[in-house]
């Protein structure tokens, strides 16, 4: 900018600033130029592309290939080589079922057990994490005072650890704990959360809903602040009902935003296991275990390990949750392509 | 050139340098019930100033840790040079044959053979470590609360009915939450259950199935625990068969007896001071007998130690007579060291109720089964406990009936006999 005032000469900051960018560019320049020339202008995408994909593939697909191995093994030891193959009899002893609505009725009725918990837990968790966290990211986003304040207030547990967190309301809960302290002390009769199975798995849902709904509104109130303003305007000056605002221009708009958190609390909630497994430890009985404590436990946790059938449930726990988002983003395309039209 | 050459000359003295350091490491993977971390601090310290070339790095962690992680490193062929563990036999392929490593192989049969067969291999001579500590299972009763409600402690040879009975007084009478806790353990289970005349150790030496003896102590605590006599909260804590103890209820007074073991007396005897009066009772009978169950933590060596001989070093010096007698007497463990136990120890506690809990089940040890004995060096045993603890605790949570949870625990054992490949 100085450097365009008549009469003054030499470098602005921001030209100072730029030299080592263009230090780096210029040592750049001749590697990708050769890759340009090699490539082709098509192939640079890949190029760019590769280290990330190499990471994947290391991290991601080739533990998958490794456990989809290991569920076709059996025995106790742990290195593959040292496995029996045994083909798909893990999955035949999971599928081992003469009444799939009845656990105790299957060969491996804790899987069973802890596959229909997980089923309620997603069902319950997923609609009201979804639920709270929208009325929340609306409120927040109305000119609220301390508005900075209560979108911290909210976010606030999403940076506890989940050990903490479950130790948290593990002391809040517990027989001795500060709810039966307050209950008490107002002449209310305590009662003991954890060792009652509808209120452990409520208080699992409930703690799980407390620990992460800042994040998911935090992105639903990006959304909403996206919307353009005017079409708020537009409404109001053709005197519109505040509910038909919510859903002709509100939710359509959010529902890009909306299908991410979906399908991120929808992976969450099926892959819960951290604070539930402090708060509750899977009790009482078997009521609060989850599909990813039954993996752990059969594979790591009991003396003889298991990892040939630890590694089938979860490989058909990925497929479900693999099914679940394809379903959701086929949902949404037809949404996306009328969304577009207009 | 002559750059390059410097270079790679620095990177070999850096490598030299770190390979030597490892090379006189040792690492011991400890776990503490009380005070035999600091205690055994002390010990390794001293170790270090006579062989200042060996650092001994001990890495205190949760018994979770030993239980649950340490397996898995061990598969692995990994894992530290000396752990501090309680499941001896099982994992017994990975401990490392000490007896060509220490300096009088006699010393330590002689001394430590009792025990030697837990921790190694079926059928061998190995010396895989020492027990650090014997312990037995066992009852403590909160005499204050039976005083204040008088209701006189049961005597020695009182049933598991009677304390029942007596635990439900107590409590009524004092409001205390919890008349009996028993650990959530299958181990703990073990005890009461060959004292209504269960066996565990089929002909053929792999798991029988659960019978009369089993089912009848079974089917009473599942009755007390849906009744109140027994803590509902240590069994419903968790599902699978994750440990856990009742020891912070009964250091909190809410519990009348309690069942657990030797090595709580140090624990008691620090975290209840003179809050209330505690004593040992030993193990209420059945109708077969009156027994707990033997068992404590062994010091073994890891044989995937890269320091074999330094290994074999500290575990010759904290297995030294003096180094055994300073370690129990303040730990207030019972040791397993035979020379130790005939000279006499003078634990280091002005505590009366600890030395006397403490003489309780140096007693205890004479009326242990046979099959008691055994278990602790069975192949098995851990197996039959794991499979325990999971369906006896849901059938207490009443997720399930006893016949199905017995008919369970007979699946659930085959099926890991099957997988072992045994």
């Amino acid at each position: 900018m100085t450097a365009d005032v008549p009469g003054r000469t030499g470098l602005s900051l921001s030209d100072l600033a730029m030299v080592p960018v263009r230090l780096a560019m210029s040592f750049i320049d001749a590697p990708l130029r050769w890759v340009q020339k090699t490539f082709g202008l098509g192939g640079m995408a890949t190029f760019f592309l590769l280290p990330n994909m190499l990471i994947f593939g290391i991290f991601v697909l080739l533990p998958f290939f490794i456990n989809f191995a290991y569920s076709m093994t059996g025995g106790t030891a742990l290195f593959l080589p040292d496995r029996s193959f045994v083909g798909t009899d893990q999955y035949a002893r999971l599928f081992d079922c003469a009444n799939y609505l009845d656990p105790n009725s299957c060969v491996e009725d804790t899987f069973w057990t802890a596959v229909g918990n997980t089923g309620w837990f997603v069902v319950l968790q997923v609609t009201l994490m979804i639920g709270f966290s929208l009325v929340t990211a609306l409120i927040l986003n109305r000119d609220l005072r301390a508005r900075s304040f209560w979108r911290a207030v909210f976010f606030f547990p999403v940076l506890l650890s989940p050990v903490v967190v479950g130790l948290i309301w593990k002391w809040i809960l517990q027989r001795q704990g500060l709810l039966n302290f307050g209950l008490f002390s107002f002449g209310f009769e305590p009662h003991v959360w954890l060792n009652d199975r509808t209120w452990s798995f409520a208080a699992t849902v409930g703690v799980s809903i407390w620990a992460h709904m800042g994040f998911y509104t935090l992105i639903i109130l990006a959304g909403l602040q996206a919307i353009p303003k005017d079409l708020y305007e537009a409404a109001e000056m053709d005197g519109t009902r505040t509910s038909r605002v919510f859903l002709r221009i509100t939710l359509p708009l959010l529902m890009p935003n909306l299908l991410v958190v979906i399908v991120l609390v929808l992976i969450r909630a099926v892959q819960i296991f951290d604070e539930v497994y402090v708060l509750t430890g899977g009790g009482p009985g078997t009521s609060t275990l989850y599909l990813t404590q039954y993996i752990y436990e059969t594979g790591f946790a009991t003396q003889l390990r298991n990892p040939g059938l630890a590694a089938a449930a979860s490989i058909l726990m990925g497929v479900v949750l693999v099914v679940l988002t394809l379903l959701q983003l086929g949902l949404s395309r037809p949404s996306e392509k009328k969304g577009s039209r207009k | 050139m002559t750059k390059t050459r410097t270079m790679l000359a620095a990177f070999a003295v850096g490598l030299m340098t770190s390979t030597a350091a490892i090379a006189g490491e040792v690492r011991i993977m400890w776990y503490s019930d009380g005070v035999e971390g600091e205690v055994l601090k002390d010990l390794v310290d001293r170790f270090m100033k006579e062989n200042p070339d060996i650092n001994v790095v001990i890495d205190n962690v949760s018994y979770s840790v030993v239980r649950e992680q340490l397996p898995v490193q061990l598969e692995a062929g990994d894992g530290p040079d000396i752990a501090r563990v309680t499941n001896l036999k099982a994992l017994s392929k990975h401990w490392l044959d000490l007896r060509p490593l220490v300096a009088d192989g006699a010393y330590w049969d002689k001394n430590f053979g009792d025990q030697a067969d837990w921790m190694r291999p079926d059928g061998s001579n190995q010396i895989s470590g020492f027990m650090t500590q014997i312990t037995v299972a066992g009852g403590f009763a909160n005499k204050t609360l039976f005083v204040q409600a008088g209701v006189a402690i049961p005597a020695k040879d009182a049933t598991w009915d009677d304390w029942a009975k007596a635990a439900k007084q107590v409590a009524e009478s004092q409001q205390v939450p919890f008349p009996m806790a028993l650990d959530r353990s299958g181990h703990r289970l073990s005890g009461p259950n060959i004292s209504y005349g269960a066996n565990y150790i089929g002909a053929d030496g792999k798991p029988a199935p659960i019978d009369e003896g089993s089912k009848a102590f079974i089917s009473k605590f599942v009755g007390w625990v849906e009744d109140g006599t027994m803590s509902k909260d240590v069994w419903v804590s968790a599902a699978g068969s994750t440990y856990r103890a009742a020891a912070d209820d009964f250091i909190n007074g809410q519990v009348a007896f309690y069942y657990s073991g030797s090595w709580q007396v140090p624990n008691f005897s620090t975290k209840i001071g003179s809050n209330f009066d505690w004593v040992a009772t030993g193990s209420p009978c059945g109708p077969a007998t009156c027994t707990g169950m033997p068992g404590g933590a062994g010091l073994v060596a890891i044989k995937y130690t890269k320091n074999p001989t330094d290994v074999a070093k500290v575990m010759d010096y904290l297995a030294r007579e003096e180094v055994v007698k300073e370690f129990s007497e303040r730990t207030l463990f019972l040791p397993a060291h035979k020379g130790v136990v005939e000279k006499g120890l003078d634990f280091k506690t002005d505590d009366a109720q600890a030395k006397a809990a403490l003489g309780v089940f140096v007693t205890s040890t004479t009326s242990l089964s046979d099959l008691a004995r055994k278990l602790p060096g069975w192949h098995w045993s851990d197996t039959v406990y794991g499979a325990l603890v999971t369906r006896v605790s849901q059938a207490a949570a009443g997720e399930m009936k006893l016949d199905e949870a017995f008919t369970r625990i007979d699946a659930d054992i085959a099926a890991k006999v099957k997988d072992s490949g045994l």
